[in-house]
């Protein structure tokens, strides 16, 4: 085909349809499993962000002062439905999204960190009208945060990073042999899997199967958490219920981005910054060690490590690190 | 010329049979195009030679292939669309190997299919072409911006994505180094190109890789 002329077969199924008609039939059903202090979303709506459809969910009073807060890798908007009204009691409008492929978002063709930062640009564009936001991220949506702080600081009044700070990983000492292996290994596991995307589906199973899977990787938390995270992060079908997450999607992965990338643009970040890190290491976790992080810090930043919490700092702790929060962008209202 | 569709995820990939196998027992060989480029309309003059089929591939969002909503174009997805034509053509060939020619950023691909798949892959070509130099290898100031939706290819987003995708030598490197590790050749990446970016510098100077001119390479791999 010529350059410039239009392709045929342009675009693949349309996986909205599907999932919005999940989510209504979850609505009405109401199947949410309930949790002491969590809240669902008081406001829930779409945006597109450049063709993909992006779940907006809102938690306060609608004319509040909006603060962002935005979820790690695998996780979901609605992780935050124990942390977000406690921020929203201190005054705030809390808008969260679901990352594309994650919760109620669009499943996109590809995904990569460039195109989560221009999703988050669409929603920053939409809540913040071009003016600068309070920012909360936890893992994957702190460090995501963090790189854009660096690159387009004039978006933030502060930014909170919720043990999303990456680190350089402790790989142990081994041959040059040895570790071509373990990356040939990981490589060939990635492409095989992308073999297979195509027509992959995520395994259904019960609530508490579900639930129970996800334990696997969220060890420190409680089961009826983890039971009310399939009841807002899946749906429902004939045999079961599934993560809504994208099947095609999976952990880990290889590439030239080094995690310590992140962590060098942080002594330079030029708006209010604390990090607050759980001193327990876990699954999904960066393993980064609270006393390496501390040397990064910008001059108008500060750390706080809460001992004995694990990764997930306010799920474990929501009261605690909301108060953190509120406090630290109480300064800034 | 034949095109097939090859799925990758949810992208249809189009892999365009240029010319029959002139003898059927020698291996296909695979055309990987540069950045912002599509295949040819029919085998470059310069490939002729090879007595096996040769086949190329238009990666996501170039030529016949599908085009993303919203980018997120890594050269690590680009693998994974040569992987999934590796994975059509090893039943075409008789001894369930192929050879890789790639222009630019298929040069750079090429390579990490080399390694990736390196038991599967009898050589790859590296020659010149759009997207050879590639991006930055290291951490940079970065810009993050959107594009209008495009429904014709070249996607926009993969012009801009794939142009600053980050290729640190040592990564590059570690590729070279499992293609040699898999691989029943001693030398099984041919770097052709006159233009040699840091990267490709350093892939040029590992053990295991050739410095020849073009007809050298498919004559060694035939």
């Amino acid at each position: 085909m010529p350059h410039g002329t239009p392709a045929p077969n342009l675009r693949q199924h349309d996986y909205r349809r599907t999932l919005a008609t999940v989510s209504h039939t979850a609505a009405i059903l109401d199947q949410t499993v309930p949790f002491p202090g969590a809240e669902a979303p008081s406001r829930q709506y779409d945006i597109d962000a450049n063709g993909i459809r992006i779940a907006i969910h809102e938690w306060g009073d609608a004319d509040a002062p909006p603060m962002l807060a935005v979820h790690g890798g695998f996780d979901f908007a609605r992780t935050f439905d124990l942390f977000a009204p406690r921020l929203a009691a201190g005054g705030w409008r809390v808008v969260s999204w679901d990352q594309r492929g994650h919760g109620d978002s669009g499943h996109a063709e590809l995904y990569s960190w460039d195109a989560d930062m221009r999703d988050a640009l669409a929603v920053f564009d939409h809540v913040g009208r071009g003016g600068p936001l309070p920012v909360v991220g936890h893992s994957k949506g702190g460090a995501l945060m963090t790189q854009l702080a660096d690159a387009q600081p004039f978006r933030f009044t502060g930014l909170v990073n919720m043990d999303g700070i990456p680190y350089k990983r402790n790989i142990p000492d081994i041959a040059e042999h040895e570790r071509s292996k373990m990356m040939a290994k990981d490589i060939a596991s990635w492409l095989d899997h992308r073999r297979r995307t195509s027509d992959l589906q995520r395994k259904p199973g019960t609530i508490d199967e579900l639930a129970q899977r996800r334990g696997r990787m969220n060890p420190r938390l409680e089961v009826e958490w983890l039971r009310r995270l399939v009841t807002t992060g899946g749906f429902e079908s004939e045999d079961g219920w599934r993560w809504k997450i994208d099947s095609s999607m999976r952990f880990g992965g290889f590439g030239p981005p080094r995690p310590e990338w992140t962590l060098m643009r942080l002594p330079g970040l030029p708006m209010p910054f604390l990090g607050i890190l759980g001193s327990e290491m876990e699954e999904m976790g960066w393993g980064t060690p609270p006393k390496k992080v501390l040397p990064y810090m910008p001059l108008q930043g500060r750390c706080e490590v809460l001992e004995g919490v694990g990764h997930f700092v306010h799920v474990e702790q929501p009261q605690l690190v909301a108060d953190l929060v509120l406090d630290f962008f109480g300064g800034l209202k | 010329m034949s095109v097939t569709s090859v799925r990758h995820n949810k992208i249809d990939l189009a892999l365009h049979q240029l010319r029959a196998a002139i003898d059927e027992t020698a291996r296909p060989l695979l055309l990987l195009h540069g950045l912002g480029e599509h295949t040819p309309a029919e085998a470059p003059a310069w490939v002729t030679s090879w007595q096996g089929a040769i086949v190329g591939l238009d990666f996501t969002g170039h030529g016949n292939s599908t085009i993303p909503s919203g980018g997120g174009y890594t050269a690590e997805l680009l693998l994974g669309d040569a992987d999934a034509a590796l994975a059509a053509l090893v039943e075409q060939s008789p001894d369930g190997m192929i050879t890789v020619f790639g222009r630019g950023l298929g040069a750079y691909i090429g390579l990490q299919l080399a390694g990736a798949r390196a038991s599967q892959v009898h050589g790859a070509i590296m020659l010149d072409g759009p997207g050879l130099a590639g991006g930055p290898t290291g951490p940079t100031s970065q810009s993050f911006f959107s594009l209008p939706p495009s429904n014709t290819t070249p996607d926009p987003y993969a012009l801009v994505e794939l142009g600053r995708d980050l290729r640190p030598p040592d990564y590059v490197r570690s590729f070279v180094q499992l293609a040699i590790a898999g691989s029943k050749l001693e030398e099984p990446v041919a770097v052709c190109t006159v233009f040699r970016p840091e990267w490709l510098a350093a892939v040029a100077d590992e053990h295991g890789v050739m410095d020849v001119p073009l007809a050298e390479a498919l004559e060694t791999f035939a």
